[in-house]
Parts: C-alpha cells; sequence; structure tokens
C-alpha cells in the first residue's frame, strides 16, 4: 500500500506543477538557510574531546579579591591563572593528570637553509598534556616528566609542522632552531585539531593554533613571553621575575578527575588552597574557587559568539515561516483534490487510509524539498566560507549527521506542516463531494 | 460595496487568512531585528578612526637573529624611512586602531581609587604621532621631542603628560575643563596632566558588541617609544603614493638588514580584515531578509490563487449580477489588505517581543520602534503587490460561469 501511495504522491506532484515547485521551493529555501547556519552553531557549541570532555576540568581561583578593577566577569572569577597560583596546583599534584599552559610566539629557522625563517605558534604545557587531551602521535610520543624537571630542549610538533620542515618524514630525533636555540622532536602529532580550542580560548577558539609544544619549565626559563590575554589587577614592576611573582593571570590549567569523587575532593582541595591563602595572609577574602568541565567552560566563556545565535534564530524564523507557506500552499493543493478524495471515499476507503495517503504525499514533498535545502546548504556553506574570517573556515563543513539532520527535518517539517490539510483531507464528506461533481 | 461580504467571505477561509497573517506577522518581527542589526553593523565598520587611512600604513619588524641593539636598529629604520620620497612621517607605535585588540588600561581620577573612572586605549606615540596619524589636536599642545622617552618590557619611566582624545576627557571631566588636570593612567601612584587633546582617535578594538565596545573612542596617547624585539612603525605617505612608497619602504628595511620578519598593511587593507566579519553577517542578513520577502509574497499568491480557483462559481454569479472587474479586484485587496494589517499589528507587537527578548539572551541592539512600523508598511505593500495578479485573474472569470453547473 505505501507504495502505491508513494506512486499516487509522486503523480500528484506531477498534476500541479506550478504549486508543487513553489511548496518544494519553499520548504528548500527554509532548509537550505536553517542548516547552513544550523551547521557552523554545531561546530562552534560542538564538543571538542566527546570520550573525556567529562574529566577535564578548568580550576579557578580567586586571586584578586572583591575589588577588582573595571569590568566584572558574571561571577567574578578571572578566567586564568596567575604563575603563583599555577605552580602551586602544578606542586600538589591533586589530579590523576595535570598541566599549566600557555601560547607563545618563537623564531623557527627551517632545517632547509634556503627557506626564510618564520614565526611559529609555540604552545608550553607539561608532559601530562598529551596523554590528558588524548593527543594522537604519528610518530613518536610525549617528553617525560624527568623532561619537565630537567627542562629538557625538546618538542612535540604538528603534522603539518612535520610535513612543512621535514617533508612528512619519521623526524624523532631531529633538530629544529627556535629562537636560535636547539631542540630535539621527540613525537610527531597525527591530525588533531580540537574545535573549539577549548583548552585556550583566548587565542582563536576556531582557527589553528598551536604548531610546535615544548617543556612548560624551559618555556618559563628562557624568559618566553606569552601571546595571549594577560590581565593585571594593579601595576606590576616591570620585567620577567616580577611578571612571575605578581598577581597577573595570564596561564590556562587543565586537570583530569576520573571519578565524581576525585572532582569533590579536588574542589575541597582548591576550596583549601584558597583558605590557606588568606591563612598566610595573601588574600584577605575569603575562598572563592571553581571547577568547570570542558562543556560547562565553553558556555562559561560565552564561546558560541552572539552573532551565531542571532543568525541562527532568524534562519530558523525564516524557515518557520516557509513552512507556513508550504502549509497554505498544501491545503490548497489538497483541497483542490477533495473531488478525488470523495471519489476514493464513496468507494470504500477509510478516513484513515486519506490520511496517510496525504500524509505520504506531503512525505515525499518534504523529502524533494529536504534534499533540494540540502544543495541549498552546500551553496550556503560555500558562500559562508568566502564570507567569514578566515579562523571559521573549519566550521563550514557539512558532515553525514548535517545531512541527515537536513533530509528528516524536511521530511518532518513539511508533514507537520501538512497535518492539519491533512486532517482536512481526511474529513471531506463523499457525499457532498460527488453531489457537487 | 462594505467591508462585511469581505469579512464573512474570510471567516469560511479562516484557516488561510490566519496563516497569512502569521506568516507576515513571522516576517516583520525577524526583518525589523535584522534591519537594526544590519544598520548597527554597517554603521559601526564605517566610523571613522580620525587617522588620514587613505595613506596610512603600518610595518611590523621583527629581527630574526635578537643581536645588537634594539635601540639603535630602531633608529636605522626611522631615520632609513625618513629619508625616504614620498614620505610624509613616521613613528614607532605599540597598537593601531583597528587592530582588533590591544593595550587597555583603566583611568582614575585619585590615587588607588577602587573603582576606575573609565577604560581606555593605551597607545605610545612621540611628537611626531599626531602629524603621522593626520589626527587633529582641539586643545593644548603637542608633545616635544624632550617630553618623549624610551620604555621597555623591564623600564617604564613615568609619562611626563598625555593626550587625550575628546571622548575621554568628556568622559572623566563632564564639566570640559580637562586640559591640565591630572590623571592616572597604568601607574596607580603618580599622576601624569593632560596636555593636549586629540579630535579623535578610535582604540584598536574592533568589536561591536562586548566591554571594549563601550569605550571604543577613549584613548591615551604617552610620551613613549617602545623599544624591544619587535618594533611596529606607522608610516603617512605623499597622497596618492601609498603602494609605491609601502614598496620601496619594505625594500629599504630589507637592505638594511636582511636577517627580519616584515610585514606591512595599509589601513584601508586593515579595515577590510577588520570588519570582514561583520559584512559577512550583514551580506547573510541581507540574503535571509530578501528570501523571507520573496516567500512571502509568494505565500501570498498562492493561497490567494486558491482562494480565486475555489471561489469562481461565486465570483461568476458577483459579475452576472453587475459586479465589474474593479470591484472583483478591489474585493480581493481589501481581503488582503484586512488580513495584512491585522498581521503587521501581530507583527508589531512580535518584533518589538523578540527584540526585546534578543536584547537579554544575546548582545543584540535596541530596536528603534520605526523600524517595526516602517516594516509593517512594507508588508502591507508587499501583501498588495503579492495579491494584484491573482485578483486580477479572478477578475477575468466571465460571468457566463455562473450559469454553467452548480
Amino acid at each position: 500500500m505505501l507504495a502505491y501511495y508513494v506512486g499516487l504522491g509522486l503523480r500528484s506532484l506531477r498534476r500541479n506543477v506550478a504549486l508543487t515547485a513553489l511548496m518544494i521551493a519553499a520548504i528548500g529555501v527554509g532548509i537550505g538557510a536553517s542548516m547552513t547556519t544550523l551547521t557552523v552553531f554545531r561546530a562552534m557549541s560542538g564538543n571538542p574531546i566527546p570520550q573525556k570532555s567529562h574529566q577535564l576540568f578548568a580550576p579557578q581561583i580567586d586571586n584578586w579579591g572583591p575589588n577588582k578593577p573595571g569590568e566584572q566577569s558574571e561571577d567574578q572569577l578571572e578566567d586564568q591563572l596567575s604563575y603563583i597560583d599555577a605552580m602551586a596546583l602544578m606542586r600538589a599534584h591533586a589530579a590523576r593528570r595535570q598541566s599549566a599552559l600557555y601560547l607563545t610566539h618563537l623564531f623557527l629557522r627551517p632545517p632547509d637553509q634556503q627557506q626564510k625563517p618564520l614565526k611559529v605558534m609555540v604552545r608550553a604545557a607539561y608532559a601530562d598534556f598529551f596523554p590528558m587531551f588524548d593527543v594522537p602521535f604519528k610518530y613518536g610520543g610525549a617528553w617525560t616528566a624527568a623532561d619537565d624537571e630537567s627542562r629538557a630542549a625538546v618538542v612535540v610538533v604538528t603534522r603539518d609542522m612535520n610535513d612543512r620542515l621535514f617533508g612528512g618524514i619519521n623526524s624523532i630525533g631531529k633538530t629544529i632552531h627556535l629562537d636560535n636555540e636547539m631542540y630535539r622532536v621527540v613525537g610527531v602529532l597525527d591530525d588533531w585539531q580540537p574545535i573549539p580550542h577549548f583548552y585556550d580560548l583566548h587565542v582563536v577558539p576556531f582557527g589553528e593554533s598551536d604548531e610546535i609544544f615544548l617543556p612548560f619549565n624551559r618555556a618559563i626559563d628562557k624568559h618566553m613571553a606569552g601571546i595571549g590575554q594577560t590581565s593585571c589587577m594593579s601595576e606590576v614592576q616591570a620585567g620577567w621575575e616580577a611578571r612571575l611573582r605578581s598577581d597577573c593571570v595570564w596561564l590556562q590549567f587543565w586537570a583530569e578527575l576520573p571519578t565524581a569523587a576525585d572532582v569533590q575532593k579536588y574542589r575541597g582541595y582548591l576550596y583549601n588552597y584558597a583558605a590557606e591563602q588568606r591563612r598566610v595572609g595573601r588574600f584577605n577574602w575569603p575562598p572563592h574557587t571553581q571547577l568547570r568541565d570542558v562543556m560547562q567552560w565553553l558556555r562559561y566563556r560565552h564561546v558560541v559568539p552572539s552573532e551565531v545565535n542571532i543568525l541562527l534564530l532568524v534562519s530558523f524564523g525564516f524557515l518557520f515561516v516557509c513552512l507556513l507557506n508550504a502549509m497554505g500552499l498544501m491545503l490548497a493543493k489538497i483541497m483542490g483534490r477533495a473531488g478525488d478524495i470523495g471519489v476514493r471515499r464513496a468507494l470504500g476507503a477509510s478516513r484513515g487510509a486519506i490520511f496517510a495517503q496525504c500524509l505520504v504525499e506531503t512525505g515525499v514533498v518534504g523529502f524533494t524539498g529536504g534534499v533540494f535545502g540540502l544543495a541549498l546548504t552546500g551553496l550556503g556553506l560555500l558562500s559562508a566560507r568566502s564570507l567569514l574570517p578566515k579562523d571559521f573556515v573549519a566550521l563550514t563543513h557539512l558532515d553525514a549527521a548535517d545531512v541527515a539532520i537536513a533530509v528528516l527535518l524536511g521530511i518532518a517539517a513539511t508533514v507537520a506542516a501538512g497535518l492539519y490539510p491533512t486532517w482536512r483531507a481526511a474529513h471531506v464528506l463523499p457525499a457532498w463531494q460527488l453531489k457537487a461533481q | 460595496m462594505g467591508i462585511h461580504p469581505i469579512l464573512s467571505a474570510m471567516r469560511r477561509n479562516k484557516f488561510g487568512a490566519i496563516l497569512i497573517a502569521a506568516q507576515m506577522a513571522v516576517t516583520l518581527a525577524f526583518l525589523a531585528n535584522a534591519l537594526t542589526l544590519i544598520e548597527h553593523r554597517l554603521a559601526w565598520s564605517a566610523r571613522p578612526t580620525g587617522v588620514d587611512e587613505a595613506n596610512v600604513f603600518v610595518m611590523s619588524t621583527e629581527s630574526t637573529d635578537h643581536v645588537g641593539d634594539p635601540a639603535a636598529r630602531q633608529a636605522t629604520d626611522l631615520a632609513a624611512l625618513r629619508s625616504l620620497g614620498g614620505v610624509v612621517d613616521v613613528y614607532p607605535t605599540n597598537d593601531f586602531p583597528m587592530q582588533g585588540g590591544g593595550w587597555a588600561e583603566t583611568v582614575e581620577l585619585v590615587a588607588n581609587q577602587q573603582t576606575p573612572a573609565a577604560l581606555t586605549a593605551y597607545y605610545f606615540g612621540d611628537e611626531r604621532a599626531l602629524h603621522t596619524l593626520g589626527l587633529t589636536l582641539v586643545a593644548g599642545r603637542n608633545f616635544s621631542a624632550d617630553e618623549i622617552v624610551v620604555r621597555t618590557d623591564s623600564n617604564v619611566p613615568q609619562a611626563s603628560g598625555f593626550l587625550v582624545t575628546k571622548a575621554l576627557a568628556q568622559r572623566l571631566f563632564p564639566a570640559g575643563d580637562a586640559l591640565g588636570r591630572s590623571i592616572f593612567v597604568e601607574n596607580t601612584a603618580a599622576p601624569s596632566p593632560i596636555i593636549g587633546i586629540i579630535d579623535r582617535l578610535q582604540g584598536p578594538y574592533t568589536g561591536a558588541t562586548g566591554i571594549t565596545s563601550t569605550f571604543a573612542e577613549n584613548s591615551v596617547l604617552a610620551p613613549y617609544r617602545p623599544i624591544g624585539e619587535s618594533s611596529r612603525y606607522m608610516v603617512r605617505a605623499q597622497p596618492g603614493q601609498l603602494a609605491s612608497v609601502m614598496k620601496s619602504a619594505e625594500a629599504k628595511l630589507f637592505d638594511l638588514d636582511g636577517n627580519r620578519i616584515l610585514r606591512s598593511r595599509s589601513m584601508a587593507e586593515i579595515r577590510l580584515q577588520a570588519y570582514r566579519g561583520n559584512r559577512g553577517l550583514v551580506v547573510l542578513l541581507v540574503a535571509v531578509c530578501t528570501a523571507l520577502l520573496i516567500v512571502t509574497a509568494f505565500g501570498v499568491i498562492g493561497l490567494t490563487s486558491y482562494w480565486v480557483a475555489q471561489r469562481r462559481q461565486q465570483i461568476g454569479i458577483r459579475r452576472a449580477l453587475g459586479a465589474t472587474r474593479r470591484a472583483i479586484v478591489k474585493h480581493f485587496q481589501t481581503e488582503n489588505f484586512l488580513i495584512a494589517a491585522a498581521g503587521a499589528l501581530g507583527g508589531i507587537a512580535c518584533a518589538i517581543g523578540l527584540n526585546l527578548w534578543m536584547v537579554r539572551s544575546f548582545e543584540m541592539v535596541r530596536m528603534d520602534n520605526s523600524r517595526a512600523i516602517g516594516g509593517a508598511l512594507l508588508m502591507l505593500i508587499l501583501g498588495q503587490l503579492a495579491v494584484l495578479w491573482p485578483a486580477l485573474r479572478a477578475a477575468s472569470i466571465p460571468p457566463a460561469l455562473a450559469t454553467r453547473g452548480g
């Protein structure tokens, strides 16, 4: 029966081409617009590390007290840590794994002397960074905790960087020059680009950033300046040592806490740490600390820009208008065939059968509209790619889920819009229609 | 002909009328808000920086070998650039307008003030800064050459005085007596006097929303020559010679020292890049709005055509009873007007409600209610235009139809 209804549906599509085309166009355009923004939105608000996002936490400590200058965040906490606090957390080793991190900019002299020196983005981190974030390696692996301690001159490079510098060969053991110092390559990453770039949202949340990784302690020893955001509560004496002693916040910090009990314990530890700082006279306010996992962190940091929210809203408003439109047209189309329906009813078709037939017919329209909308989404993303800033390009890829969403959205929305016209059709009185004929 | 028969005809087609009205209301709600946003972003990206943008470019240079004295390197660069033909003036800076981000400071009026009096962009410049950027001094005086001091990461001397923008001066001293008053910037213990007021110099931030957008016109120019591993030079070229001067300036600096990474960008280029996201948003919104209007118009055409088809006989009867073609057209026009008016009224309410909600939930700008009213008029016109074709088709139904069938 279903095949018969689909056949009837297809035939009726051909019967009133203008109306059908208008309906499919309306649904298609609506789906195209909303899917284009939804794709971008999904990529922006997606989970960058789904397998572990509930075990990774960013601690926050109020080291400025209630009398902060300027604009205050909603919970009066800074989103980065000072060197003093980050080092205290590292020393305490209260989590299974932990790492303070920051981004710096260094000169790289390529091994091929013909190439010009280039400026690269370098992430200073601890050895725990790699296992903590499940970072995949193509060659070699992370440096060791001993390398952290000894401030070893070792680096991990991304796959792209390895392709650029060494033509993609296994470069373990080779050396590179960073700011005129020699570093030994111990690991080459496989493709790895979490979107959003959750562990440091200060640089470019959706673009590429880290190209090379090196031990945090070495970066500090070599006075490698951070290039993210640095915020200071009060004036700080000039110089690197003064910066390290200051309450300026400029470091990111992540901890891996596998179980709820670990999280509870770590919360307690943070609170006690702040209380201890108060006891020794560094803070003169009650302890104020926070611990957020990855998704909480992304929401807290408003990683999806308000423009994207607005666009999403506008395009779904547009889809809604398109559906109202399709509903009207569908009503016109189905009621235009009240005569046929009357005949079928008179020949013994039940209301349910009429309802099913009309539903299949709207489903066919919805499917066609959804497929058409998908094509428009592709076009929309292509144009979005040329319109949006470079950092957003990674967000404009259509994945299988997006395709499924578009087609299902098309069918579901059209069928929903077709419910009322279908219901009306099912209530056509056979006798009245036959008489009118 | 009165409105009564139209209303009773509509009552038989309640659902269709409601659909059209709802469609118009929703269209209007989004249209009015999108227009508000478009207007705001266009105005935002067109704001003048105060700089002579057509003739100014920025050069960023950084030595790759870190040998030698950075101050001497910079002095050599500056002297070379100044001697170049077509160069009006040059000065080294930390940040520049439309950079996207940069140094922000709090300004206090008394020592260790808890809540700052203002937030401001913090620029460094020497006595040539005003001339290089083409800024206008509205009060006070420029820095003199002997006031300019070298500033490094480890050596931050006290500024002898500041130049501030008019916007900041007004914010700090609403009475208009900013000149000569002392303010605390960066150093919360020792103030420096305001020695001059600049008509306009925009901060380096470009975000249309967020905290930095609230002090976009506040800038302090401090008498520092920044020295470090990297330098940034603002260069002003003779009118019309920007491209050639940019090229010869790059060649000159590479001649002096090939071991450097050099990047130059014109202010025009910087503006284009700075507001690229804004422009993208505007284009997308315009596209969606246009599509909204088209879809709504086709919705009206489609449903009205259906009604015409449905009422062919009634129309025929009316024609047979003596109604003119004009009267038939007028019937559908009045009907559409009533529906559109209902939709527009509902739409104005929806537009205002949507705006209030968006202002609260996202960083949306407040809508001027005239936008909603303008949008309502647009809906009425759109409805009339869309209904014209089906109405004319209805008017062409021959009266003879009434005698057939039924």
